[in-house]
């Protein structure tokens, strides 16, 4: 590991030198510290912020503080409630020990677990930019299947930004030019010709809070994950979804697809399909494939569009 | 004298090292307290498959406070020869395979340390590469021996014309990857030079082995390295011999003139240590319509790398499971710019038995019988190929005593009949076997002042129960109480004990203690010693096998292609269960490492980066706590007087093998899919549900 | 820096780099704590920060202040004893880390933190679950779990 100055955060104003990077949890910073993967030389430490509160906004749905705790997050009971997919994404997540240490931001922040990436000594446009994707002739079942580009096939790998991007929720940033919003939806790019940035963020920009929108959907919301073990594994695929049904038909529904590309996927097309149509597994999956006909899988990772279309019927169903 | 106590051997006594682990004081290679002026190495492994390294180039910046030394080839101190060459580190420009240790940083702090590792320029001559594994290998050939030393071929009969005429054959290929041992304690050593005598705290299977290997890359007789090996993090098979962080920290710490420590961090165990060969297998049966085999062949490709050659036994297993008349069994190698394979728990019977068990599931269903019956109408009467009787072989009884247990009399033989929900369910069933190996060892028993009594032995306890094992077997050959004997391990010093592996570890161990015991009571000296050497080489060798049977159930999501075992079983015949506490949890390690082999481990080779490219815990799936619903195990109580003084067989490794095929043969059974290529992971199965 | 650990105040001069592993283990001399990864995929280096488990080998020490350490060595538990009746290890190097999450997963279920499996109650899947970021290669999972169900009084 590279060596770094180390200092605390005096406000939320944002705002860093170059070379430096906020640290909160570090589950994620610290891993790639020590890979040499991320190698910052200051690191600017956040969590004396007191951005660590979950409260309510004035019209109804929650401020969740960029500190939030993910544990903490996933057991509070007023997202056990309303938002029941974004606790079920959270406890699907990584392991107790991980949970009660990531927060809210630095799980949207995390970077992705593409073996070369996480590799320094390995050519990634990600993290030597220029030096290749050995990913797209080489290991890539687990990699995307949606928006990727020639230059980075990476999938993002959380699974509470999979819930989040249901739910409309939206960013809260503050920075050297001051306070912005972003749809949690837009905060990562797609890989494009500049797979070295994974979100919208520029330099000195601290996420302050997520917050969620009052939906009255949310109440009947799930999240599925699936992974190659029973649990502490990074998904292969995932789906998150709230719906609303009146006579069996579709009144409203929030579909997002997880570990299929470079950001949570929301999948707009799909739930325009879906609104209006009976709730039933054929129009659930015919959504699904929908959005998933812009898919363009590589030689290992097909297999992720019959997974996707799968879920979606499944979860819909059990929603139904 | 003491008044004849209960026997010892047999009683579920707790581990004798318990309350020191559960209270975080049991302690490991990289835990001793050697010293203030502790240096920290760190290794730099090569970033190519092949190659030359011309030079290191060290950044003169970097940690310029702290850093003690930078070997490479070019300075490293001459090493002499060596009889494995993975251990002759440093003394060569040649790069035999990505992950190959090139050089070492040694610095004041683990931090420093590090960042110079990561900080040091190496400048390569990059060569093309051959990393990839295929049946059609140019450069494939036949070995003369297979591990530990097996003829590479045998054959009785003609099994070509067997296979011409039989009825009902079948010819399939299974395939299995490179699998990583991946105990939790990563390889680790803290070495310092006591006047020009070396000491190793050292993470091994074999204190006496590694003092006699590393003694002789630093001209230095065994006795002058003392191996301190007081508790292991698992091994596994890849701790089996000295490996290169042995010799790494020893040549730093020469240099330094400090103790130095270096645990090497866990994605180097997926290069520097070892890893079980990936395998391709080709297994043809031919029967009778009646179920009787005619003819068995198989034949088993594998790879090793370019320093070493490790041929694993892949198909040696089948030379002893069934009877047939005509019979093949064959191995190819191919030499490749690969890490060196060595030995994982089972090597040989764990891959081998998951193509010959698959393959006998396949013939039942192409013959239309049930896979218990199949194997009941081809027991051999002796040893197939040596023509030697079995010692003991209780086979059938463990098949039918485990489907009994395990409720396997009202399986519908059919495949995708059971449905429950999203959920296809299945059963399956393979067979299990090990060699009931021995080898030479020496023990001391003493008397102490106090009137116990403390036995010596150079063995150590992995984990698998030995310290607490061979405590009860010295009681019994003393006829005192367990509470009276100090039983010391884990240190080169002792009297010579063999390797912790092949499952041979009590039988060899316990029969040297055995021995020293008796030869104590029946004198009045202070101490006894005993060396089996004599009487292990008077024995016979072939026949000598536990036995076992798998059963498994496993539930398959027709919606995702997710695997899960909700019952695994396994029935034994494994000679004296001297610790049925330790035993069963042994058993059932075992069988939950073949459930990883079966579901989850895999590393994944990228064959142009010639690297196995899911080198961490995050990425080389282990079976979690949420994996494991049922997994039970039991035993028949099996005598058999041929073996040792206590008649036990060996039961580290045997849960591994069958395990695997019986979870296969279970998902075959509740899908109709079959699964030729290891793992048998969720994308493989989900097109055809 | 100033390190409160198992009741006790340490003063340390360390590494901004050193993570709370590396300073419980090479300065500390408390080796309870295990390396198995240092990358959070294994759970042998869990200990108790003011009271929740967390994989210390991914915490920076020179972040603490004022936050109370436990590691196995400060631990006194019923688990401890369940583990040894139950034979719940094989090698012993997962051990304090089982152990030391398994004290600060009784806490939140206690505390009625759901988990992935969503039972109400402790059932065995939901220690499974809740357990699953401390790995055994030796496979002494089964073990394991009939010990911490005993540990939470069922």
């Amino acid at each position: 590991m590279k060596t770094f100055t180390y200092r605390t955060a005096d406000d939320v104003s944002g705002g860093l030198e170059p070379g430096a990077t906020f640290l909160a949890g570090g589950t994620n910073l610290v891993d790639l510290m020590k890979l040499g993967v991320a190698t910052p030389d200051v690191l600017v430490d956040v969590t004396r912020l007191g951005l660590d509160q979950i409260g309510d906004l004035p019209g109804g749905g929650l401020r969740i503080g960029a500190g939030v705790r993910n544990s903490d997050l996933a057991a509070d009971h007023r997202v056990r409630r309303d938002y029941p997919v974004l606790s079920q994404a959270l406890l699907a997540g990584a392991s107790g020990q991980l949970r009660n240490m990531a927060t809210t931001a630095g799980n949207l922040l995390q970077r992705t677990r593409c073996r070369y990436f996480m590799d320094a000594t390995m050519p990634c446009n990600k993290h030597a930019p220029g030096s290749g994707c050995p990913a797209r002739e080489g290991d890539h079942r687990n990699l995307a299947i949606l928006g990727a580009s020639p230059s980075c096939v990476a999938t993002h790998p959380s699974d509470m930004a999979v819930a989040l991007a249901a739910l409309d929720a939206e960013v809260r940033i503050s920075g050297p030019a001051g306070e912005r919003t972003v749809p949690v939806t837009e905060l990562h790019r797609l890989p494009g010709d500049a797979p070295e940035r994974d979100t919208v963020l520029e330099h000195g920009e601290l996420i302050t809070a997520v917050d969620l929108p009052p939906l009255d959907l949310a109440a009947r919301s799930a999240y599925r994950k699936v992974r190659d073990r029973a649990s502490y594994a990074f998904a292969v695929g995932s789906v998150a979804a709230a719906l609303q049904v009146t006579d069996g038909t579709v009144r409203d529904v929030r579909l997002a697809f997880g570990a299929v590309a470079h950001k949570p996927w929301r999948a707009h097309r799909a739930e325009e399909a879906l609104r209006g149509r009976p709730a039933t597994r054929e129009s659930f999956r015919a959504a699904a494939d929908a959005e998933l006909a812009a898919a363009e899988p590589l030689r290992d990772n097909a297999f992720k569009v019959t997974l996707i279309r799968n879920l979606v019927g499944s979860v819909l169903e059990g929603l139904s | 004298m003491t008044a004849t106590t209960e026997r010892a051997v047999g009683q579920p006594i707790g581990r004798i090292e318990g309350p020191d682990k559960v209270r975080g004081a049991a302690r490991y290679a990289a835990e001793f307290q050697v010293g203030d002026d502790l240096a920290y190495a760190w290794v730099v492994q090569s970033p190519v498959a092949r190659g030359t390294l011309r030079t290191v180039v060290v950044d003169p910046l970097v940690e310029p406070d702290d850093v003690l030394a930078v070997l490479w080839h070019g300075n490293a101190p001459r090493l002499g020869p060596a009889d494995d060459p993975e251990l002759a580190v440093l003394q060569s420009d040649r790069i035999s395979y990505r992950g190959q240790a090139v050089a070492l940083v040694v610095a004041r702090t683990l931090e420093a340390a590090r960042r110079a590792a990561a900080s040091l320029q190496l400048e390569i001559d990059e060569e093309p590469h051959d990393c990839l594994l295929r049946v059609d290998h140019p450069s494939a050939y036949e070995p003369e021996k297979v591990n530990p030393g097996f003829p590479a071929s045998s054959a009785l009969g003609d099994v070509d014309a067997a296979l011409a005429g039989a009825p009902v054959t079948v010819d399939v290929t299974y395939s299995t990857p490179a699998l990583h041992n991946s105990p939790m304690e990563p390889h680790a050593t803290t070495a310092l030079w006591v006047n020009d005598d070396l000491v190793l705290y050292d993470s091994n299977q074999h204190p006496p082995g590694v003092a006699a290997a590393v003694g002789a890359l630093f001209d230095l007789p065994a006795d002058r390295v003392h191996v301190i090996t007081e508790h292991v993090g698992g091994g596994f098979g890849s701790k089996g011999t000295a490996r290169p962080n042995a010799v790494l920290a020893a040549m730093a710490a020469k240099v330094t003139g400090r103790p130095v420590r270096l645990a090497l961090p866990r994605q180097a165990l997926f290069s520097m240590v070892g890893h079980r060969t990936p395998t391709i297998q080709r297994v043809r049966l031919g029967a009778s319509a009646d179920g009787r085999l005619t003819a068995i062949d198989h034949k088993a490709w594998g790879q090793s790398s370019r320093l070493f050659e490790f041929a694993e036994q892949t198909a040696v297993t089948t030379r002893h499971m069934y009877a047939a008349p005509n019979r093949r069994t064959g191995h190819r190698l191919v030499r490749l710019d690969m890490p060196t394979p060595r030995w994982m728990r089972a090597p040989g019977e764990a891959p081998g038995m998951v193509a010959l068990e698959c393959a006998m599931d396949e013939l039942a269903v192409a013959l239309e019988i049930d896979p218990i019956e199949l194997r009941v109408r081809n027991e051999p009467a002796v040893e197939p190929e040596s023509g030697v009787p079995f010692s003991s072989r209780h086979y059938l009884e463990c098949l039918r005593r485990g489907a009994e247990r395990f409720g396997w009399h009202d399986r519908d033989s059919r495949p995708r009949q059971r449905r429950e929900g999203d959920w296809w369910i299945g059963t399956g069933v393979a067979g299990a076997t090990y060699p009931a190996m021995v080898q030479p060892s020496t023990a001391r028993a003493s008397r102490l002042p106090s009137g116990d009594y403390e036995v010596s032995i150079a063995a150590t306890d992995l984990g698998t129960g030995a310290r607490t094992i061979l405590t009860q077997i010295a009681a019994d050959a003393l006829e005192v109480p367990v509470a009276q004997v100090r039983v010391r391990i884990g240190d080169s010093t002792l009297p010579m004990a063999s390797v912790a592996g092949g499952s041979s570890g009590s039988a060899s161990w316990g029969w040297a203690v055995t021995g020293a015991c008796r030869a104590l009571r029946s004198s009045s000296a202070s101490s006894a010693t005993f060396d089996s050497s004599e009487l292990v080489a008077q024995q016979e060798k072939d026949g000598k096998h536990a036995f076992g049977a798998h059963f498994a159930e496993v539930r398959v999501d027709a919606v995702t292609g997710e695997v899960r075992v909700t019952r695994l079983f396994g029935m034994y015949a494994a000679g004296r269960i001297l610790n049925p506490r330790t035993a069963r949890s042994q058993f059932r390690g075992g069988m939950i490492m073949g459930m990883g082999m079966a579901l989850h481990e895999e590393s994944v080779l990228d064959p142009a980066m010639g690297a196995w490219v899911n080198h961490d815990f995050a990425e080389y799936h282990i079976p979690a706590h949420a994996d494991l619903e049922s997994v039970e195990a039991e035993w028949l109580d099996e005598q058999d007087d041929q073996l040792n003084p206590m008649g036990s067989k060996g039961i580290g490794e045997i849960g591994i093998v069958g395990s695997p095929a019986a979870i296969l043969n279970a998902v075959w059974h509740a899908t109709g899919v079959r699964i030729r290529d290891l793992p048998a992971r969720l994308d493989k199965i989900l097109p055809y549900l | 820096m100033d390190l409160v650990v198992n009741g006790t105040e340490h003063s340390v001069e360390l590494d901004p780099r050193t993570t709370l592993l590396d300073a419980l283990r090479d300065h500390l001399g408390l080796t309870g704590a295990k390396k198995g990864c240092d990358h959070g995929q294994c759970g042998a280096c869990t200990v108790l920060l003011d009271g929740r488990r967390v994989n210390s080998c991914l915490i920076l020490t020179v972040t603490l202040s004022e936050s109370e350490i436990t590691t196995i060595e400060g631990v006194d538990h019923p688990v401890q004893e369940k583990f040894l009746e139950h034979d719940g290890f094989q090698c012993g190097y997962c051990t304090p880390g089982q152990i030391c999450s398994a004290v600060g997963m009784l806490d939140e279920a206690a505390k009625g933190w759901p988990s992935a499996v969503g039972d109400p109650e402790l059932t065995d899947a939901e220690i499974r679950e809740r357990m699953s970021g401390n790995l055994c290669r030796c496979g002494a999972y089964p073990n394991m779990v009939p010990a911490i169900r005993e540990a939470a009084g069922r």
